[in-house]
């Protein structure tokens, strides 16, 4: 499957190779006790899930885009992002560069496409 | 024999959760979401349907990457919710129909759906909340049979094989031999895309276009490709297949009851759609 739209990485399996480590924790966060677990020690928990270097830096500075090239999967990401209460608009906002009303007001524009 | 009375479909955006546990149905915000919905129910007051066989996309509660089925079916006595991580309300268990299940799971491998039979299955937002909606005091009325489809991980399954993978459930719900009312309910999209760049994307003409081709032309989006369909409608704007699942599931022809469609909710077009067998 080609992988060339502009600012959208379509999780393959050369993504899921890559980012099994990361995903894998990301899943473990279904679980409430994990999630105390990664909140307190969270080097310890990285190392547990053996995230490789460029993945635990992504974690330790919470942004997505990095986060998705390291192999991170949406819907595991945002089981990471919930743990700081992020909703979608945050993460969003995150990834455009918008300020989050900005980024609401570029959703709410959507209506006037033709 | 069973018989299938109806289909709906509609989003299964997280954030409906928080509306309904906040009660917030009708804040300015949700209330052009939730409007959609007591027509929706006062259909469903007067088919009474005896199971709701749910076709959606798991987000990572039941299947992780380890094994990721393209398509699966729950064959539990019952199934059950969790937080998901973010903390999102769970719902009561739903009642599963073993019997029904294993009849499908058995109909669709004899028509060459070799598909994952899952006798534990934990269900996610994009299963409880289109039943929340449907049924707000969350006393299920139904059994439930859930059908689930990859969309976390490519390769997805093609349009044009879910249209197919429809067709095939319409064939194995009729042949039951039982005398249920079945309901087909398709949860997801409508376009949107939570990932990247390219966050934020939404295509309402195409949204409308495809809502449009459902009675009248059911088969107009297996045209597309998966990839296509990232394009077109963003990166989970592909799970509009669970809505051409659902419709070609509910037979040939199919006539229209009723639409809403209102977006933003949280970065999404939402949309919900009635049809009955023509």
């Amino acid at each position: 499957m080609k992988n060339d739209i502009p600012g959208t990485v379509i999780f393959d399996g050369a993504q899921a190779m890559k980012g099994y480590a990361l995903n894998k924790m990301c899943y473990s966060f279904n679980a409430k006790a994990n999630r105390e677990a990664f909140l307190a020690d969270e080097e310890a928990y990285m190392k547990q899930y053996g995230l490789n270097e460029i993945q635990a830096a992504a974690i330790r500075s919470r942004n997505v885009l990095q986060l998705i090239a390291a192999g991170g999967n949406a819907y595991f990401l945002g089981k990471f992002a919930g743990i700081f209460g992020l909703d979608m608009q945050d993460i969003g906002a995150q990834q455009t560069g918008m300020t989050k009303d900005a980024f609401k007001a570029k959703l709410v524009a959507a209506n006037q496409q033709a | 024999m069973a018989k299938i009375v109806g289909a709906i479909t509609t989003s299964h955006v997280p954030a409906i959760g928080g509306a309904i546990h906040k009660g917030l149905q009708d804040a300015p915000y949700w209330k052009p979401f939730f409007d959609a919905f007591p027509p929706v129910r006062q259909w469903l007051a007067e088919v009474q349907p005896d199971v709701i066989v749910v076709v959606y996309n798991d987000h990572g509660l039941n299947f992780f990457l380890d094994k990721m089925p393209t398509f699966s079916v729950g064959a539990a006595p019952q199934y059950t919710s969790e937080d998901e991580g973010w903390g999102i309300p769970t719902q009561p268990p739903f009642a599963g129909h073993p019997a029904l299940s294993w009849h499908l799971i058995e109909s669709l491998v004899d028509q060459e759906f070799d598909i994952t039979s899952c006798q534990e299955m934990l269900v996610d937002h994009a299963f409880t909340l289109p039943m929340a909606l449907l049924y707000p005091d969350a006393n299920w009325p139904v059994k439930v049979v859930p059908v689930c489809i990859n969309t976390v991980q490519a390769p997805m399954p093609s349009a044009k094989r879910c249209f197919k993978l429809g067709q095939a459930l319409h064939r194995a719900i009729e042949s039951w031999p039982g005398d249920e009312k079945v309901v087909i309910l398709g949860t997801g999209g409508l376009s949107h895309q939570l990932d990247g760049e390219r966050a934020g994307f939404i295509n309402k003409p195409f949204d409308l276009a495809f809502m449009d081709s459902l009675a009248k032309d059911p088969a107009w989006a297996t045209q597309f490709s998966a990839y296509d369909l990232v394009e077109k409608t963003g990166t989970q704007g592909v799970e509009l297949v669970m809505w051409l699942t659902t419709r070609a599931a509910l037979g040939d022809k199919a006539v229209e009851r009723f639409r809403n469609y209102h977006l933003p909710i949280s970065n999404t077009a939402s949309g919900v759609m009635l049809f009955e067998p023509a």
